[in-house]
């Protein structure tokens, strides 16, 4: 079933690819103006490198989440593929990973932009994606629940987040300051604790929103 | 023939204060065709989409294959078949690939998606988006996904509308084929002639209540208060 529900999403996915492109495009948007607002001073690039290109992430986030449910209420799909009936928990965890999958590749791709624009260049490429990829599971897994929450509502794109951003403040922290020390140094070696945390707060939101998702879908 | 597939007691569904349904009983026979006919919002896609547990009551219990309408809503599913208003298609995706997302999740192989195509004339186009396609075109595709659930219920909701005259002979060729495999079919229409050829019984809705159940060979005689004849829905 799980299988099942990620092929349909990765198939969706694919289908509007070009749009991964344009939420890509926001977000190096959004990383250029704030490297505007701090102004030319490298060593300030530098420092808040990191909260940047997670705001620009998270922002770009919402676009992405609220999109991938666009399909789902276009003709009540996904009403029929629960009248199937289809596993809701794996209907979720099919989205959820393809969402992380797609925020991944986004962050991934929004590093380069970062390095280039705050001079935030890092040796420690694989821990830097490693990151990105655990803070990127940690805005899909209750931004999926989330945005299933907001998919019916007119004014989506606005609660979508207000509901969702307090509810990631922990993950998103903890991704800032393992990025932030990944690109400025660790010399009292935290990297670690905060990896740790975000592993933790990973663990909490993808098995509690699994639980949770049926009672959001179903009537 | 046999023992009641479905008993239905007292089903009442509101929308805000609004009631849709409000008390409707009926039972139907295992392997019958039964036509629900009634005016426009008179409750027939409400009662169809209660049966297919898309929606819960607010009163009222119904059984289905002995399975109960919301503590057993799985088994239910499991076995019943809703052609919705909705079409239930992804439209970026191809008739192929949208039936090949229901087989996948039915534990189906993707071989039987094709000869459901073909049965309702679209393997020609089986490669097209939905986003192509024209309303009649999309309701061939909901008809297939019906027929790939191979259910032992079939809610049709409104089976003829948006098609064409082939098409109308279509729906009457599966509601036949299907009545012959034991499949019990409910189908909302307001083809009355059409509807009453195909069922045995029919239920009539007005205003969200049973107005008049009874069998298929007198709803097109018998008299309505006010109305001669009796064909107004």
């Amino acid at each position: 079933m799980l299988i099942a529900a990620l092929r349909k999403e990765m198939l969706l996915q694919w289908r509007t690819r070009a749009q991964l492109m344009a939420v890509f495009v926001f977000g190096a948007a959004a990383l250029l103006l704030f490297s505007f607002a701090v102004g030319p001073v490298a060593e300030m690039l530098r420092q808040f490198s990191a909260g940047f290109l997670w705001l620009g992430l998270l922002l770009s986030s919402t676009l992405t989440l609220a999109e991938s449910y666009h399909a789902e209420m276009e003709n009540h799909a996904l009403e029929g593929l629960l009248l199937l009936p289809a596993n809701p928990r794996a209907l979720y965890y099919g989205k959820a990973i393809a969402n992380w999958i797609q925020l991944t590749i986004l962050g991934m791709a929004l590093v380069p932009v970062m390095v280039i624009l705050y001079d935030a260049g890092t040796t420690r490429i694989v821990a830097l994606f490693f990151v990105v990829a655990l803070g990127a599971a940690g805005l899909s897994a209750p931004g999926t629940l989330y945005a299933a929450m907001t998919a019916q509502v007119r004014s989506r794109q606005t609660l979508l987040p207000l509901l969702l951003f307090p509810l990631i403040v922990p993950a998103l922290l903890a991704s800032v300051k393992a990025t932030s020390l990944i690109v400025l140094g660790d010399p009292m070696g935290q990297l670690k604790s905060w990896i740790s945390l975000l592993v933790a707060f990973d663990a909490i939101y993808w098995s509690l929103c699994g639980l949770l998702f049926d009672r959001v879908v179903e009537e | 023939m046999g023992a009641n597939l479905i008993e239905a007691e007292n089903l009442a569904r509101r929308y805000g204060r609004r009631w849709a349904l409000a008390d409707v009983s009926f039972k139907v026979r295992s392997g019958s065709v039964v036509m629900v006919a009634g005016r426009n919002g008179s409750g027939k896609s409400t009662l169809f989409r209660l049966l297919s547990t898309a929606i819960r009551p607010d009163r009222g219990k119904a059984t289905i294959g002995g399975f109960e309408l919301v503590r057993e809503r799985e088994d239910i599913r499991r076995t019943t078949a809703l052609l919705s208003h909705y079409s239930y298609l992804y439209e970026s995706l191809t008739a192929r690939e949208n039936l090949s997302v229901a087989a996948d999740h039915l534990g189906k192989p993707r071989s039987v998606v094709m000869p459901l195509l073909e049965r309702v004339t679209l393997a020609q186009r089986a490669d097209d988006p939905v986003s192509t396609f024209s309303a009649g075109m999309r309701k061939r595709v909901s008809f297939a996904r019906v027929l790939l659930q191979e259910p032992t219920l079939a809610l049709l909701d409104e089976p003829y509308g948006q098609l064409d005259p082939e098409g109308f002979l279509l729906v009457d060729e599966v509601v036949r084929e299907l009545k012959a495999k034991g499949t019990t079919v409910m189908l909302a229409t307001h083809q009355l002639e059409r509807g009453a050829n195909l069922a045995d019984d029919v239920i009539i809705l007005e205003a969200g209540r049973v107005q008049w159940t009874g069998k298929a060979s007198d709803v097109l005689t018998r008299e309505r208060p006010g109305k001669a004849g009796g064909t107004a829905w």
